[in-house]
């Protein structure tokens, strides 16, 4: 690599020749202060705020966006640039609700951070502030453009991370905002709900549709039967909202704290995600043997499926017809749930926990209803979670494990890494290979499939046949697939695609910040509760054997076609 | 051969346009038909004189009469009298707003005498629309001599030697840039002309476009020759429809006879250019706005490095000048760097187009060599300020521009000079003011501009410039705290320093300046709520002294019956009521109302 040297704060540096000043200063252990900045977006040097005296430039540089050359110096902690730091927040804050301690993110805010490291104890002006309605007429996003600091990070993850392109700037000087084409909501826009753009956002400019409220509401009615899944993701996760480091695994103590908060029973989508293999797995198999669409797509990420409704309507047929391990639970809740416990489905009250924001508007799609009911009554994320626990007063750390109630607390290892990019296709190659042969597997371990890589392929035999394997996380990659099918280039049996980077646990409502560094923790974690597990393939699961068993009888059998399985179909907003 | 006895040269530019040439010259065809002398008198539409304000402007040739002001009704005697009889129509002509003296010919009137008029020789003489009108007076030479005499880089040489900086607003050299333009790697590149002229009262860019068109063209050709480009685009505002249409002519024209196009004078040298139009936005003004702008994106600046000289349009290696830039080239090229450098100071050379507007006799716009003083132009050229009034204070270059006092009034002008006054060159307009009025007033006037121009993507410009604008519009209007004067000050300084592009860098420089020089009259509003110059209304009312005879005028002329009193007796004004129209005052005719 190119190096050049530089002098940052009188330390000399080797850098990189393609490091901006703000990278560069990292290396020296100088973190220049920064708002619209965010290390996985491309940087565009508006928020102003980590400017830094580069000597021999006429003005002040923004230095996340500043090439560094040969020679250079640079002064990141003069009077002028403090000053001038201090001045943009304070600009900022002039025009922003003063309601932190209110707010969603309260404590966990980057405006209000910076604000509190730059030692801003007085805001001098006091003009026009933004008076903006919220745009909340979707189940799963709320956005206040009040307290929008119109960093951009949100247009990025929207067009280069996800390739949607929802947001941009519009309208310009101080009336700028950040909007969907023509100002309409997001319901009628071709938003996936996948909420990348809360989990980068610095404020609480787009957040998660709080539903902790009402999950409080249906926890205090005596006459409710309150039951809870947690999705995969979540345990891996939960923690970095508790103060834990990234990486910790933290099931037991969630179990522990959902009882303390009161939920009747506390069982595990991992039961439903292996359910899901069977399903899907039968189906993939079916689709081979008699000539179905194939590739077959896996249809868990609530995102990624809002996607191909709504831009690859013409795929659709691509799509498994098993329905999301969340949806599977909220289905099996209200009818072998309350046959076998002898309560009336009206009074069960199914919660979910999940890394998702578009799992929200799934639980409210009018196909997920059974007999009028809500197969998922309410869906919090991760953050919500952390929120409850703190507002219930259980002090996580301290918390001991307990275990999930049976029968659907019982889950694979197959089940627990559908939470990361490569594991629903690993669970499923886990289960086909051995159906298919009749053989144990000596491996099954699927490497290949695994990882942060946006696009992997594997070519795995079962049986006679080589069946050729595809993952993609991310929905720009998402799309990569859908163009390659459509070019017929697609040579896969098989596709995985899940609509956040990593997976679930990169998902848009695990708990924020999030970086590389945090998914890359949270992906071993989830591999950790694998390999800990004592069953880790979907098949050998034995509340879902019992199942199937005493109630459902076989999979992609009547009864699982009615309750197990749906089907997709164009969405068109306007 | 026809023999042609008359020229008379009608100005077809957007000024003379809207007072009415247009009906001028029909009525001028009609009369000419009337009189049989359609086929010894030939009329010319014109590109802009740059007299404006004293349009219609007529002159006819060969005596260089110059009538100003002409309507439709003066035709027939001008044809009358001038064409038949060889008499002069007295009561057109100009009349010098001092001596008052009349000037038949414009050669000897005082705005065009102490001009030099180099970009804006062809502008008013020559149909713009007649690509042959201008090879006559030499046009396309300059091409013809750097395609068949010159290396690419002797070009580029030569401009360097010149002297000639960009005359957009910054004054970087021309030469330099074309250089990095052409040393920068890549075998694509572009020329951009920025006709994005966007500054409040500037309109030199646009009378060149409509008056001589070609001379831009020829400008971009020769800058693509040097710097290895063969495609150029002229980023011109839509509200130009006339500049526009005239550059599409020009390029028709040009193509047809190889001036453009594919290996222009048979060398192997090609050039095509389009014509892009702008959407509105000033900050386009701004080269890396103005390229997102081209290529179809919002119309925002982005942070350089890297330079558009390295990374411009559609990411290849771009050069941007201004109209007036390019416009200089053909000089530079035909007459050569030394005589072209022989105009100016040592670091600005040749001459420069300044647009006079405000409290000034003569508006309009004028062209003077480099170097010369305020004094010369607002008092020589422009004629002084009107109605016997003080001069105040002249604004110069635009919303980032900065009001200079009249202590300044001999400064040189040049780029340095004016930025070490806190003004800059900027595009060149050149606002003249006078005692009435009010310099906290008048930043008010420019943040509010800068403000709602801001293109709203780095914060202090976006947010700072509205909370200045607050500030300012508190103090005009009385409501002004002690405080207010550090706060502008530390706004200033921090949105200069922080700021991503020149627009929010240059924003603060109006209030800055006129803090710098007329710091007594934000105290006065802040401190004594008062307006010296009487012109914030909110801080000024009218009275009624004892000259009050009682005739009762004002009482009637008031439209919200403010005024009380019986006839014959003293009549006094409710404050309260009063919305301060000054309808009193005109009426009052003994002079007892006074305003203060």
């Amino acid at each position: 690599m190119d190096m050049v040297n530089v002098t940052i704060d009188g330390h000399k540096l080797q850098v990189p020749k393609s490091a901006t000043v703000l990278t560069a200063a990292k290396t020296g252990g100088i973190n220049v202060p920064s708002l619209c900045y965010h290390p996985e977006l491309r940087p565009e040097g508006a928020c102003r705020v980590c400017l830094v005296e580069v000597e021999g430039a006429k003005t002040l540089v923004a230095s996340c966006v500043y090439p560094v050359n040969e020679g250079m110096i640079v002064h990141t902690n003069t009077p002028a640039v403090r000053e001038a730091r201090k001045t943009v927040v304070e600009l900022l804050l002039a025009n922003h609700p003063q309601d932190c301690l209110s707010c969603q993110r309260n404590t966990n805010c980057e405006l209000q951070t910076m604000a509190a490291d730059l030692g801003i104890r007085k805001v001098r002006f006091n003009g026009v502030k933004k008076n903006l309605p919220l745009d909340a007429n979707n189940p799963a996003l709320v956005r206040d453009q009040n307290k929008c600091i119109l960093c951009g990070r949100c247009i990025k993850a929207c067009s280069d991370r996800q390739g949607v392109d929802v947001y941009s700037f519009a309208k310009r000087g101080f009336d700028t905002i950040v909007t969907p084409a023509f100002e309409v909501g997001l319901e009628k826009s071709p938003c996936t709900y996948c909420g990348q753009c809360a989990s980068v956002c610095p404020t609480a400019a787009i957040v998660e549709k709080d539903d902790t409220q009402s999950v409080w509401n249906a926890l205090s009615d005596p006459t409710k039967h309150v039951i809870v899944q947690t999705a995969p993701a979540t345990r891996v996760a939960l923690g970095e909202a508790l103060g834990m480091k990234s990486g910790s695994v933290v099931t037991g103590k969630m179990v522990a704290s959902l009882r303390r908060i009161g939920f009747n029973k506390v069982f595990d989508t991992d039961f439903t995600a292996d359910l899901t293999i069977m399903e899907e797995g039968h189906e993939l198999l079916h689709r081979l043997q008699n000539g179905g669409t194939l590739p077959m797509i896996t249809s868990c990420s609530p995102g990624w499926v809002n996607f191909i409704e709504l831009q690859y309507p013409d795929l659709l047929p691509h799509l498994s017809t098993a329905k999301s391990p969340q949806q599977m639970f909220g289905a099996l809740s209200k009818t072998y749930y309350a046959e076998k416990t002898g309560i009336d489905p009206m009074d069960i009250v199914s919660v979910s926990i999940m890394p998702c924001t578009a799992k929200k508007a799934e639980a409210v799609r009018p196909e997920f209803s059974t007999r009028g009911l809500q197969d998922v009554d309410f869906v919090l994320t991760t953050r919500e979670l952390a929120r409850m626990i703190k507002e219930a007063g259980i002090d996580f750390a301290t918390v001991s494990a307990e275990e999930y109630d049976a029968p659907f607390g019982i889950g694979t290892g197959a089940g627990v890494i559908f939470g990361s990019s490569g594991g629903v296709m690993e669970a499923a190659l886990r289960t086909v290979v051995e159906v298919v042969t009749g053989k144990e597997l000596e491996c099954i371990d699927f490497k290949e499939v695994r990882g942060l890589a946006g696009i992997k392929e594997a070519a795995v035999p079962v049986g006679d046949l080589t069946v050729k394997v595809a993952v993609a996380n991310t929905l720009s990659n998402a799309r990569i697939m859908m163009e390659k099918i459509r070019a017929g280039e697609a040579d896969y049996q098989f596709i995985e695609i899940m609509a956040c980077p990593g997976g679930c646990i990169g998902g848009g409502g695990q708990p924020v910040p999030v970086c590389e560094e945090t998914r890359l923790n949270r992906i071993a974690a989830i591999y950790e509760c694998d390999q800990s597990s004592q069953l880790r393939k979907s098949h050998e699961n034995p509340a879902v054997k019992e199942l199937y068993d005493t109630w459902l009888g076989k999979p992609l059998g009547e009864k699982s076609h009615h309750l197990l399985h749906t089907h997709y179909k164009e969405q068109i907003r306007c | 051969m026809k023999h042609i006895r008359s020229h008379v040269l009608v100005c077809g530019g957007t000024g003379c346009a809207s007072s009415g040439s247009k009906k001028v010259m029909e009525s001028l065809k009609q009369e000419l038909e009337l009189k049989g002398l359609e086929s010894e008198v030939k009329i010319v539409e014109t590109g802009c004189h740059g007299f404006c304000e004293m349009g219609p402007i007529m002159i006819i040739y060969p005596e260089g009469t110059f009538y100003c002001r002409v309507q439709p009704e003066d035709v027939p005697e001008i044809v009358d009298v001038h064409i038949y009889k060889g008499r002069i129509v007295n009561r057109l002509l100009y009349k010098e707003p001092i001596s008052h003296e009349m000037i038949p010919n414009f050669e000897h009137m005082q705005f065009y005498k102490k001009q030099m008029r180099r970009i804006l020789t062809n502008c008013g003489h020559i149909n713009p629309e007649i690509i042959e009108e201008y090879i006559a007076v030499g046009g396309y030479a300059a091409l013809g001599k750097a395609l068949t005499e010159m290396k690419p880089e002797e070009v580029v040489a030569e401009v360097k030697k010149s002297g000639l900086r960009g005359r957009g607003g910054a004054g970087f050299p021309t030469g330099l840039k074309w250089e990095f333009a052409r040393n920068a790697p890549g075998t694509q590149k572009y020329v951009v002309c920025n006709a994005d002229e966007g500054d409040p009262g500037a309109f030199m860019d646009r009378s060149v476009l409509e008056g001589d068109p070609h001379r831009v063209l020829e400008g971009m050709a020769i800058c693509g020759y040097a710097m290895g480009a063969s495609e150029g685009y002229v980023y011109c505002r839509a509200e130009y429809p006339l500049a526009i249409k005239r550059l599409h002519i020009a390029i028709g024209q040009a193509m047809d006879m190889g001036l453009l196009g594919d290996n222009i004078f048979g060398s192997n040298f090609s050039f095509h250019i389009k014509v892009k139009e702008g959407a509105g936005a000033f900050v386009c003004g701004e080269e890396t706005a103005l390229l997102a702008s081209i290529e179809g994106k919002r119309g925002t600046p982005r942070p350089r490095p890297p330079f558009p000289a390295i990374s411009g349009l559609w990411g290849k290696p771009t050069n941007i000048n201004n109209v007036e830039t390019f416009a200089n080239v053909p000089n530079v090229i035909v007459d050569g760097a030394e005589a072209y450098a022989s105009v100016g100071t040592p670091k600005s050379k040749g001459t420069k187009v300044f647009a006079l507007t405000g409290k000034i006799n003569n508006t309009g716009l004028a062209e003077v060599p480099m170097g010369i003083s305020m004094r010369e132009i607002i008092y020589e050229i422009g004629g002084g300020i009107p109605d016997g009034k003080k001069f105040k204070a002249v604004q110069i270059g635009g919303p980032s521009g900065g009001c200079l006092p009249e202590n300044m009034l001999d400064l040189q002008i040049d780029y340095e000079s004016l930025i070490a006054a806190g003004a800059m060159m900027g595009s060149g307009g050149l606002v003249v003011m006078d005692e009435t009025t009010c310099m906290v007033d008048v930043a008010r006037f420019f943040l509010n501009f800068t403000q709602k121009e801001s293109c709203g993507k780095c914060t202090p410009c976006r947010e700072g410039t509205m909370r200045m604008l607050e500030i300012l519009t508190r103090i005009t209007e009385g409501q002004g705290r002690e405080g207010d004067i550090e706060l502008l000050e530390s706004l200033a300084k921090n949105i200069k320093a922080a700021s991503l592009c020149g627009l929010g860098q240059t924003a603060p420089n109006p209030v800055l300046s006129t803090l710098r020089y007329f710091r007594h009259e934000y105290e006065a509003h802040i401190r004594d709520k008062k307006c010296p110059a009487g012109a914030c209304t909110k801080l000024s009312g009218y009275q009624i002294t004892e000259l009050c005879k009682g005739c009762g005028l004002c009482k009637k002329a008031c439209p919200v019956e403010a005024i009380t009193g019986e006839i014959k007796g003293q009549h006094v004004i409710n404050q309260e009521k009063c919305i301060k129209c000054g309808a009193c005052m005109a009426k009052c005719p003994f002079k007892a109302i006074i305003k203060g």
